[in-house]
């Protein structure tokens, strides 16, 4: 049955290959030199089709789009922020006043929102990496294996809820139960810098403390999956290796997993820190606003970068005051592009990791 | 030497297998009680959230109202109303985020894979859309808001919310597709140039429909993202309590903008509205996440 279409085939595609063949044969020994590179350019160039012209142009173009997009992101912050730059009273970088009301009269800082932003991102990170760790070994190596997929499902489930519930759960829910511990620790740490008595109400629970907490919720997803992908490629040999040699599983994780997945696993919390310092809706319902300064206590309330605009978004009217903020949200654009670009760059140095 | 030999229980060489030490199994012990500690940890607040939800709002979505009825000519105080016209909003928003992003992004994740190559820009592109991954939310609505309000003069919009969306949906279609396109088979291709078909058609024809169900199940998932992102709506429309199809005019109501709303609404029928609302959107998002993992084990390219 299949002989005659096989048979066919090779014979139908091999005739113009051997046809070619002849043909290139005898023109390389009469002239030597132009005509070889001649047949060979006409053979390379094939015909495009139109269709094909057309596609590669599409997908080359949204290519450059997205190239194109993040450039124009930061062009057209810049262009706005610039004028309101040029208003401001006091010094941006600097000065700890926001005060936007009066356009004539623009006096905007961002040194506060700076720290704030730093701090519930570190509060949130440190809560989050080693919890995050502990998780992707979890599901790497100590879940049991038909189990593990549904765990790291769990796990990504965390990251499907959205952030404004997280921030509704942290001021509701998670506030009033953080309160008794928080004052325990106002009462008795007090005297170090960090759990001394902030500046807004401990007992509305909208404080640096919660919402770094639930910050670290929303981040942990995010740094379990990529830490797990790393993780999970760990040479089969070098675990194999290590159980060989009498190593109990403790002691294949250190000298095996850890050592393989460690630059994967600092990417992955830079990557975590990305999204922490550009968390907005959660921190912005729960953190308490006030107009004291910020005094590196963890219970203190304020605002970052993002509640910050948040906030006052519904009420983005007038160019001058907007573009105060528009420049806030420039400097939050870059640092989350730095923190971002560093996590990425750490994973490129890695070519085990691909 | 010479004692060593006078002692006949010695072996020549240590036993084969040892006891592990006391020391190495607290250990080890020690650490696996913490690695599972930490999976344990995370759930408490994942189950925790949701209880929470659940049991706020579960008793307000049970009326048939909330899903046909808005708070039109509601006062704040007074209880009743719906939902309808946020959940009308949160959908139409997604739907017309998803229609605009499907294609760019596709196309992108063809470029990468399919046409770039090593080249500079596509190791540009696959960069960039490493950023804008990582964009925060309100940056990419801050960016709208110069863009198509200050520089375009256009006024506050659902549309403009969906134009956000694309910033932050464009980088997630892009990853999934890119890792559905890669694990197509070059047989699959080779076999299909050698019929002669055109790139455009093979990819068209041939590799896409084989990554489909993958791609599917990433559009869902990146849906689901979209529609519970809030900062984009706070920054880019206006609340309104009553129902609005119009995409391009006036203030349109979406769930996350109806729980910022009612949050300044102290009396139980803003408490109830929150929840409610909150378990409308979970609702909504878990149902993306089914539907994508219903595509994707219905349309699984068939391996016999």
């Amino acid at each position: 049955m299949n002989d005659p279409v096989a048979a066919k085939r090779p014979a139908g595609s091999g005739d113009p290959g051997a046809a070619r063949g002849v043909a290139a044969a005898p023109t390389a020994p009469e002239a030597p030199i132009p005509p070889t590179p001649e047949a060979p350019v006409a053979t390379k160039t094939p015909h495009v089709r139109p269709g094909d012209r057309i596609f590669r142009g599409l997908a080359t173009g949204s290519g450059v789009f997205i190239v194109a997009l993040i450039g124009a992101i930061g062009l057209f912050l810049i262009i706005q922020a610039i004028p309101s730059l040029g208003l401001n009273n006091v010094n941006f970088l600097t000065s700890r006043e926001w005060n936007t009301t009066d356009p004539a009269n623009l006096r905007f800082g961002i040194l506060d929102l700076l720290l704030v932003t730093i701090v519930i991102s570190v509060v949130a990170l440190l809560i989050a990496m080693p919890i995050a760790l502990g998780i992707a070994l979890f599901l790497t190596q100590y879940a049991p294996r038909n189990l593990a997929r549904p765990f790291a499902y769990v796990i990504d489930l965390l990251a499907a809820v959205p952030s404004i519930v997280f921030g509704l759960w942290g001021l509701f829910v998670l506030g009033p139960v953080l309160f008794p511990f928080s004052e325990w620790l106002i009462e008795n740490l007090g005297w170090i810098p960090i759990f001394a008595k902030g500046n807004v109400n401990v007992q509305l629970g909208g404080t640096i403390f919660t919402a770094g907490i639930v910050v670290a919720v929303m981040i942990l997803p995010i740094i379990t999956a990529v830490t797990r992908e790393v993780f999970e490629r760990t040479p089969t040999m070098h675990i194999e290796g290590a159980i060989a040699l009498g190593a109990t599983k403790w002691e294949v994780v250190r000298t095996t997993v850890l050592p393989f997945g460690k630059a994967g696993y600092v990417s992955a919390s830079m990557l975590g820190l990305g999204r922490a310092l550009g968390e907005t809706i959660a921190v912005m319902i729960i953190l308490s606003t006030t107009s004291a300064a910020f005094g590196w206590s963890l219970f203190d309330g304020g605002a970052t970068f993002a509640s910050k605009i948040a906030l006052a978004a519904p009420e983005f009217n007038d160019p001058r005051s907007a573009g105060a903020y528009i420049a806030a949200g420039l400097v939050l654009f870059v640092l989350t592009f730095v923190v971002n670009a560093i996590a990425r760059s750490i994973v490129a140095g890695h070519k085990e990791y691909e | 030497m010479s004692t060593n030999l006078a002692d006949p229980t010695r072996l020549a060489t240590p036993p084969t297998f040892q006891a592990v030490s006391l020391a190495r199994r607290i250990k080890n012990g020690f650490a696996t009680t913490l690695v599972w500690g930490a999976f344990l940890v995370a759930i408490i607040p994942l189950v925790w959230v949701l209880y929470t939800v659940v049991q706020r709002g579960f008793p307000v979505i049970l009326d048939g109202d909330w899903w046909q009825k808005s708070l039109s000519g509601l006062l704040a105080r007074q209880q009743g109303g719906g939902a309808y016209h946020a959940i009308y909003g949160t959908l139409v928003q997604g739907l017309v985020c998803g229609i605009i992003s499907v294609p760019i992004g596709i196309m992108i994740a063809i470029y990468l894979v399919e046409y770039g190559g090593r080249s500079k820009l596509s190791k540009a592109t696959t960069f960039m859309v490493d950023i804008l991954t990582g964009v925060p939310s309100i940056v990419a609505a801050l960016f709208v808001y110069t863009v198509w309000i200050t520089y375009f003069g256009f006024g506050r919009s659902a549309f403009a919310v969906s134009l956000a969306l694309v910033l932050l949906m464009v980088p997630v279609v892009v990853r999934t597709t890119e890792e559905m396109l890669k694990i197509v088979p070059d047989e699959l291709r080779e076999a299909s140039y050698a019929l002669g078909i055109p790139k455009w058609k093979t990819i068209v024809k041939i590799v896409i429909p084989t990554a489909l169900s993958g791609i599917l199940t990433g559009i869902m998932l990146a849906l689901a993202r979209v529609m519970g992102e809030t900062a984009p709506v706070l920054v880019l429309a206006s609340y309104a309590p009553f129902i609005n199809y119009n995409l391009f005019d006036g203030p349109m109501a979406s769930l996350p903008l109806m729980m910022t709303n009612e949050r300044n609404n102290p009396t139980p029928a803003g408490f109830e509205r929150i929840w409610g609302a909150a378990i409308t959107l979970v609702l909504i998002i878990t149902l993306f996440n089914l539907l994508a993992t219903v595509i994707s084990r219905a349309l699984a390219p068939k391996t016999k």
